[in-house]
């Protein structure tokens, strides 16, 4: 939209010619930009706005317009599946941006050091991010699986006490997705952090060289807050990559073993569209939306008051 | 200026789905159906194109509208979009409880008129046609009926570890033992949340008996569900893992299957659809696999009915959706269509020399359990109760097995407050 102020100084100026002209070229952005802007408010905001309503409502198979106030929370906070996966979500969540950020920066500093083939292994650490997270899943699934995977392959090297079955395990199904995740985003983190390490000015390290500072103190004083606004979008990118993931989930555990590994999207998929139950699966849509807005808001506040300020 | 183009391409997409949906409105007025339905693997593809000649031969078109997905998840997530916006196809495949939702919606048409003419409820066992009719009149037409409570086995596998094929719990115990010392896996399985509860009711009608199943998972009673039975009930589901290996988590059943065949596996508890991956191994029943009722389920018979239900149409669409309610239930359809699916007609009274060993046994228990009150709805497999409800269940039964300290009474405990919450 910044670019219709300089178009409105000639509609200012006299002469109808002139003004007609100017008209158009200070409506025509907004023009071409109005059907865009209207299907997204009405499809993603007027769709939010949909779901809060449903959720307040007793909707079974098809939506329903009885009111039921806020009795579909009241059920999803006794839920005990609901409670598995949001607890899911802050482990896989944390787990998965944290270590992929430090798995990020860690490449991106080694890439860094002007070593040979630099191009190649670029790629090659950036290559996940081009597959699907179904194809992920799918392989990691094939991996991780005790009896086929990479179990299988270290007994059959003689190490025949060695487990590594994860997958199978309840209380550590959750890890799995953390794994194939980060295989998946940290080559992309990577690539972030290592267009971050090309912009810091060289004079600045040269002058903390000077001033006698060791190389890991150069890194952890110097580079490393320089690169703040990349961990910002990192943080942003990974965190809404943690909590719409779906297709993961269905690849690689499809939420079992039981239910342990679900995560609150497949929980909204399973019970929206499966279960008939449109109500319960909308309110736990929108705490979803509500869990986002409360990482996001507070982050982006600081961050960008702060990026004022700085 | 960038985000132009994907409106001028999303504008595109807009005026075809006009011109698509102008297109098939211009189609319905020329006596066609509109079938929905999620047959869409090789045998029931083809099984699905014998009712479309059949349609054919009698002047009236078809218009496909197959929809692909095991469960027909997406099938009904589409139609229910379709319903929504107010055109919904003359026929979806449409089962069990979920045919009473869809009628207390008002939107499915009565098809008395027909079943009248066709005397069906002198054709149809009144389980069966109980399940087609929504305030005492036919809405939905049996396609076939499926028997899940079935155990297949591998005889090679059997004669190695020297057992018969086990016909109570016991005795399936004492087999698994016997093939895992032959070194073999005794019981394929699938650690999914259907599949275990496709297990989990046969071992439940086998422990508690039919009238035990009916209170607990049909009637949802409260006092069944939290009772002894149930605890004794879960328990033994759950040591049956013992038998099963360690790698099942998130298996597809036909993998299951499919150790069966290659002999890795002994037995496995499946429905008849198992069948049909036995066929296409080449394999012929009774002597290339076993088939027996699940262990101590021999006097039940846990059934899982595909049917079509009719959506309000009318005039023209009527009469041609008239014509195919009738059709489906005709012996020709009726065996080409069973016969490549595995299950058996929904009406008894055909002529089953073409079916196999499997098949026959499984019509002569659907008759025998008919009069004898041992035929009932297949939770597992949304015949029994509603889809959240079931869903509920699952999410226990799974929960329970999976686990690996949760006891017996506080998986009864949650199952009764799963059909609590579930009123």
């Amino acid at each position: 939209m910044s670019l219709s102020s300089p178009a409105v100084q000639p509609a200012a100026g006299p002469g109808a010619r002139r003004s007609s002209a100017g008209l158009l070229q200070a409506w025509l952005p907004k023009l071409v930009l109005a059907p865009s802007i209207a299907i997204s408010l009405f499809f993603v905001y007027g769709f939010m706005l949909w779901t809060f309503i449903l959720s307040l409502t007793s909707s079974r198979m098809l939506p329903s317009y009885e009111f039921v106030g806020f009795a579909q929370y009241a059920r999803l906070m006794v839920n005990d599946r609901w409670w598995v996966a949001s607890t899911n979500l802050v482990v896989f969540g944390g787990l998965f941006v944290a270590i992929c950020l430090a798995l990020g920066l860690v490449l991106a500093i080694l890439l860094d050091q002007r070593i040979r083939q630099e191009g190649a292994l670029r790629t090659l650490y950036l290559y996940p991010m081009a597959l699907s997270f179904i194809v992920t899943g799918v392989v990691w699934k094939w991996l991780l699986n005790p009896g086929l995977g990479i179990q299988a392959m270290v007994r059959s090297w003689g190490f025949e006490s060695f487990r590594f079955d994860w997958i199978i395990d309840p209380d550590m199904a959750v890890y799995t997705l953390v794994i194939a995740a980060v295989w998946q985003a940290s080559g992309f983190v990577m690539a972030l952090f290592l267009a971050g390490l090309r912009g810091i000015d060289d004079s600045i390290l040269k002058a903390a060289q000077l001033d006698g500072a060791s190389l890991p103190r150069i890194y952890w004083r110097v580079v490393i807050p320089c690169l703040r606004p990349v961990v910002f979008s990192a943080v942003m990118i990974l965190s809404h990559i943690a909590i719409k993931s779906f297709d993961l989930v269905v690849a690689l555990t499809n939420g079992g073993p039981g239910y342990a590994s679900d995560l609150p999207a497949t929980f909204m998929y399973a019970h929206a569209f499966t279960r008939a139950q449109i109500g319960l699966g909308s309110a736990s849509a929108m705490l979803m939306l509500g869990g986002v807005l409360a990482i996001l808001i507070p982050y982006l506040y600081s961050e960008l008051r702060s990026r004022r300020h700085g | 200026m960038r985000t132009n183009m994907p409106t001028s391409l999303f504008r595109k997409s807009l005026l075809g789905l006009t011109v698509a949906a102008a297109m098939s409105a211009a189609h319905a007025q020329t006596a066609e159906v509109e079938v929905l339905h999620w047959w869409t693997s090789g045998g029931e593809a083809r099984a699905a194109n014998v009712l479309k000649e059949l349609m054919e031969a009698e002047g009236y078109g078809w218009e496909d509208f197959a929809v692909a997905g095991g469960g027909g998840e997406t099938a009904m997530t589409v139609l229910k979009s379709r319903a929504m916006s107010g055109n919904p196809p003359s026929a979806a495949q449409i089962k069990g409880p979920e045919i009473q939702e869809w009628g207390e919606l008002g939107l499915l048409g009565s098809l008395e008129e027909v079943a009248m003419a066709e005397g069906w409820d002198d054709l149809l066992p009144a389980v069966v046609s109980d399940v087609m009719k929504h305030d005492g009149e036919y809405v939905a037409v049996p396609v076939n009926v499926h028997r899940v409570n079935w155990l297949w086995a591998n005889p090679e596998v059997l004669d190695e570890a020297g057992v018969e094929m086990p016909t109570t719990l016991d005795e399936l115990f004492a087999a698994g033992e016997a093939i895992r010392e032959a070194g073999y896996i005794p019981l394929a399985h699938g650690g999914q949340a259907w599949q275990d509860a496709t297990v989990f009711e046969s071992v439940l009608l086998a422990t508690g008996g039919t009238e035990f199943y009916q209170q607990a998972l049909v009637e949802l009673d409260e006092e069944a569900l939290g009772s002894e039975q149930m605890v004794e009930a879960l328990e033994t589901f759950k040591r049956l893992r013992e038998l099963m290996d360690e790698d099942m988590s998130g298996r597809d059943w036909n993998i299951a299957t499919s150790m069966v065949i290659n002999g890795d596996a002994g037995m496995q508890l499946m429905g008849d659809w198992a069948k049909g991956e036995f066929t296409a191994a080449g394999l012929t029943a009774g002597e290339d696999y076993l088939c027996a009722a699940a262990p101590g389920t021999q006097e039940a018979f846990t059934f899982n009915i595909d049917s079509l239900a009719m959506f309000r149409v009318e005039g023209e669409e009527q009469e041609a959706q008239h014509a195919l309610a009738r059709l489906v239930l005709e012996p020709t359809f009726q065996e080409t269509f069973n016969l490549a699916k595995g299950s058996i007609p929904a009406r008894p009274d055909l002529d089953m020399s073409e079916f196999d060993q499997c098949a026959q046994q499984s019509l002569e228990d659907f008759q025998r359990t008919a009069e004898a009150g041992g035929l009932v709805p297949s939770m597992a497999h949304g015949m029994a109760v509603r889809a959240d409800v079931q869903g509920a269940i699952f999410d226990v039964v799974t929960n329970y097995f999976n686990s690996r300290d949760m006891a017996a009474e506080e998986a009864a405990r949650r199952m009764v407050n799963a059909a609590q919450a579930a009123l």
